[in-house]
């Protein structure tokens, strides 16, 4: 997810206000960034709750962030001998609360622990290359289809909080200079979705549906705009974001329900990959 | 750039590996045995004691149940959209001492059948000559279910036919036919309803009606303005019918007093059961509803209804609530509901509740519920529709029977990636129809065989659903039990849609003791509806409610049934009147039917 790896504070380029108070809290924003993406999640998470009760349980929930924090905590001194911010980690747990859906407890503490170990096992030249949500995430909606569901079914329809949703991710992930990133994404299915509504013979809006939906919130604001798993050029960015809408629009034609999650699952580590091959990493960008 | 240090790593590599493993193999371990043991009939008599034998043919029972025809602009959906309607009731309607069939019909044009008892283990088609058949027209809608209920209280009951369209009240005269008072009774002029029940919620002596909306009563779906019909959210849909909570005025006319009453939520009600689940003498109302929580309504003594449903712990999770029916599977002289969901795995993972009370301790009288499907083992029933508990095998405990099963159409086809799309939408694209794919004859949860869980006694369930009956995959709706042939066992008949329904004569070998009760009301409305039977025998008790319609567009026989097992003596029956009179019965003769009449 956004930022579920990223410990140093992204330069800005927001419009700093001439008066005094924005001009404190957007300096205030800039020296502490990597609490804003937790900030906005749980946000995000108050209005889906507030508004519509999305989540079937607090303690799957608590289970989910209480379990990644912990797993983060322990791996990083382990296995790289840091300290590691787990604002990161927080984000991984709350999203699997979130987007994952089980009566039982127990596949909340596997996601999470598979979420968070993923950044520990699969690294390339010192970084991971899977979100680590993501890997999760799809990993126990493809291989666990017994005991867990997605978030496929929608919120509500409330339209004042999706547009909230909408307003304070874009403004977020502009911050984080991502906001390429979603708005290529997010064209590209746009596109693809009226390919898709001529070969499946759908309406467009059909097709278009997902987009409106709470699962498609979480996956462009917060996954396929991880800074940690993207590739280092803006233009590769783009890049892969229109492959990764591709990869879904194959997908989808072969009815995947989580088809967002396979596709960014498939891509992003190559791309990742690619890119850390081709590219001399940053020191100190990431941690784990 | 950091470096793992080697070890922990390769530890991390392990645990993980193994995580990836188990999650797997957690997902396939059924699949490894998911071949079905499909019984032979003796294998299941010998291990079960009983055996559920489809005998439609030899009963005589030739029905079949043909969905609605919807408007042109519905047509690509309309197998999602006219997906109900077959109902079964259970009834004795020309007091013979033998209990008849009711089935509903939906396609315009097609009959209802009610099927005579012969007492000779056949039935008789005699709806058409009592009048009660030819009820499905585009003009006034096709039926969805019907329920029984002497509201006159001459001895004999009537029937709501409750449609897509204007329900429909007959009066039966006498056990010979069957007059149509409609339009004198006062009935609203169109709902779209999935559920209706009697009960007197005033205690007057009087039965009332409650008829539940499913799509807006402002939508004829076979003409339809507007393509704008599908509910609003998946989760939290409030766009469906208004209630009907009709007073019986005892001069055959019925007075609106849903808002009075409180009853004023428009969500998709799927089922309703009325008893008195907070002790204080009046039925209670839980409703099941479709895309949203359910509803539970407490009776102020019957000056108004109060929902709870969220401080009692049964609405707080939004699910696809399909049906209401009361069980005691403890034995704890408590009543539980059973609620039935929808789960598809990796799709939809509902489960199925069981709501146990717990003390009441509220201030406001109501018992607070815990769920306990889950580990009871019955929870997981696929798409379920209609549920009835009963002893199948009289063994003192009572065990379940879930109908399920959505669209069985081209086998190997699924519209559930189709759905998920469109449901995941806003509001704005779920709504309207014509956003929808076309099922272009996809099945969605189709082929479902209904669930037949044995009580073990203990607290938990045993699904014997491949071993009981024949290997059926009928898309189920209702459920009913009775005792068909007067035997003192409980057969199960299941209206399935868009086929033939499936008459299973229980075959029971074991010699288990029982008792019945046929209750009739003096004080109380004649049907005795509300009141309570509680058994206490061999350490055990278990109580049981009269309801005029419960589970799932349907009708449990009149009778109550209770299994023994091997106990034979009763130390007790304490029956609880609808009027507040109390009867107690100590040591009564087992092993056949008790017709109590209230004392005066």
């Amino acid at each position: 997810m956004l930022f579920e790896s990223q410990t140093k504070a992204v330069e800005g380029n927001i419009i700093i206000a001439k008066m005094p108070f924005l001009r404190a809290v957007a300096a205030l924003l800039k020296r502490h960034f990597q609490y804003v993406p937790p900030a906005f999640i749980t946000l995000l998470l108050l209005i889906g709750q507030l508004s519509f009760g999305i989540l079937d349980s607090y303690v799957n929930l608590i289970v989910a962030v209480c379990t990644a924090m912990c797993s983060e905590w322990i791996l990083s001194r382990l296995v790289l001998g840091v300290r590691k911010n787990l604002a990161s980690a927080y984000i991984s747990g709350i999203s699997v609360g979130i987007l994952i859906r089980s009566t039982m407890v127990w596949p909340y503490v596997i996601t999470s622990l598979l979420s968070i170990m993923s950044k520990y096992v699969f690294r390339y030249r010192g970084r991971h290359i899977w979100n680590p949500s993501n890997f999760g995430v799809s990993w126990m909606l493809f291989m666990a289809p017994m005991d867990v569901a997605g978030l496929s079914i929608q919120w509500g329809s409330n339209f004042l909080a999706m547009a909230v949703i909408w307003a304070l991710g874009l403004v977020i992930v502009n911050r984080a200079k991502r906001l390429h990133v979603t708005i290529a994404y997010v064209v590209s299915f746009v596109i693809l979705a009226y390919v898709r509504s001529f070969i499946a013979g759908d309406s467009f809006w059909a097709e278009v549906a997902p987009l409106t939906g709470p699962m498609y919130q979480l996956f462009i604001f917060f996954m396929i705009t991880d800074p940690a798993t993207t590739v280092s050029s803006r233009k590769g960015r783009i890049w892969v974001a229109v492959l990764i809408a591709l990869v879904e629009f194959f997908l989808r034609l072969n009815s995947f329900i989580y088809a967002p999650f396979y596709a960014l699952f498939l891509v992003g580590p190559v791309a990742r990959f690619i890119d850390l091959k081709i590219h001399q990493p940053k020191p100190a960008v990431q941690v784990a | 750039m950091q470096e793992v240090k080697k070890i922990p790593w390769l530890i991390t590599v392990v645990i993980f590996g193994s995580l990836l493993v188990f999650t797997a193999f957690s997902s396939r371990k059924n699949a490894l045995h998911s071949e079905k043991m499909i019984f032979q009939k003796q294998v299941a008599l010998q291990k079960f004691g009983f055996y559920l034998e489809p005998v439609n043919q030899q009963a005589g029972i030739d029905f079949h149940h043909l969905a609605p025809e919807l408007d042109p602009q519905l047509k690509h959906i309309e197998p999602q959209i006219a997906s109900m309607g077959a109902s079964v009731s259970v009834v004795d309607f020309d007091q013979d001492g033998w209990d008849d069939l009711y089935f509903t019909n939906s396609r315009q044009g097609s009959q209802n059948a009610l099927y005579r008892n012969l007492h000779n283990g056949k039935f008789e088609n005699i709806a058409a000559q009592v009048g009660l058949a030819n009820v499905n027209d585009t003009a006034t809608g096709v039926s969805m279910g019907a329920v029984w209920g002497d509201y006159d209280n001459d001895g004999y009951p009537d029937v709501l036919i409750y449609k897509w369209g204007k329900p429909e009240l007959f009066h039966n005269d006498h056990g010979k036919r069957f007059i149509n008072v409609t339009d004198s009774s006062g009935l609203p002029q169109w709902v779209n309803a999935n559920c209706a029940i009697w009960f007197d919620f005033n205690n007057d002596g009087l039965l009332d009606l409650f008829i539940g909306g499913y799509y807006s009563e402002k939508l004829n779906l076979f003409h339809t303005s507007t393509t704008k019909v599908m509910p609003e959210s998946f989760r939290y849909a409030n766009n469906g019918g208004r209630k009907y909570l009709l007073e019986n005025m005892g001069n055959g006319k019925f007075k609106d007093v849903t808002e009075q009453y409180g009853l004023n939520s428009t969500r998709w009600v799927l089922g309703a059961g009325a008893a008195d689940l907070n002790g204080d003498g009046y039925p209670d109302l839980f409703i099941a509803d479709d895309y949203n929580v359910n509803e539970l309504y407490i009776n102020d003594h019957g000056r108004r209804f109060i929902e709870v449903g969220r401080q009692a712990g049964i609405g707080n999770i939004p699910k696809s609530g399909m049906c209401v029916s009361f069980g005691d599977i403890l034995n704890q002289g408590k009543i539980g509901i059973y609620n039935t969901t929808i789960t598809e795995n990796g799709i939809l993972l509902q489960d199925n509740n069981y709501w146990q009370p717990e003390e009441i301790t509220s201030s406001g009288g109501y018992p607070h519920y815990v769920n306990l499907a889950k580990l009871a083992g019955i929870d997981n029933a696929g798409w379920s529709y209609g549920a009835q508990f009963g002893d199948l095998n009289n063994d003192g405990y009572q065990d379940l029977y879930v109908a399920n099963g959505f669209i069985s159409a081209k086998k190997g086809t699924s519209y559930w990636y189709d759905y998920a799309k469109i449901t995941s939408g806003n509001k704005a694209i779920i709504e309207d129809a014509r956003n929808w794919p076309d099922m272009k004859g996809k099945s969605q949860s189709g082929y479902e065989h209904d669930k037949v869980w044995l009580n073990k006694g203990d607290g938990t369930f045993e699904d014997i659903s491949d071993k009981i009956m024949p290997d059926i995959t009928y898309d189920g709706r209702a459920v009913a039990m009775a005792d068909l042939w007067n035997r003192g066992v409980l057969d199960v008949i299941v209206a399935n849609q868009h086929n033939i329904p499936l008459i299973l004569k229980n075959d029971l070998q074991s010699h288990h003791h029982w008792i019945e009760f046929d209750l009739r009301g003096t004080i109380s409305n004649a049907d005795a509806a509300g009141a309570e039977v509680l058994v206490e025998w061999d350490g055990k008790k278990q109580v049981q409610v009269v309801t005029d319609g419960i589970g799932f567009s349907s009708q449990n026989s009149h009778r109550l049934h209770f299994g023994l097992g091997n106990s034979t003596e009763v130390d007790r029956v304490i029956i609880k009147w609808p009027s507040g009179k109390i009867t107690n019965i100590v040591h009564p003769q087992i092993d056949r039917l008790h017709v109590i009449r209230e004392p005066n």
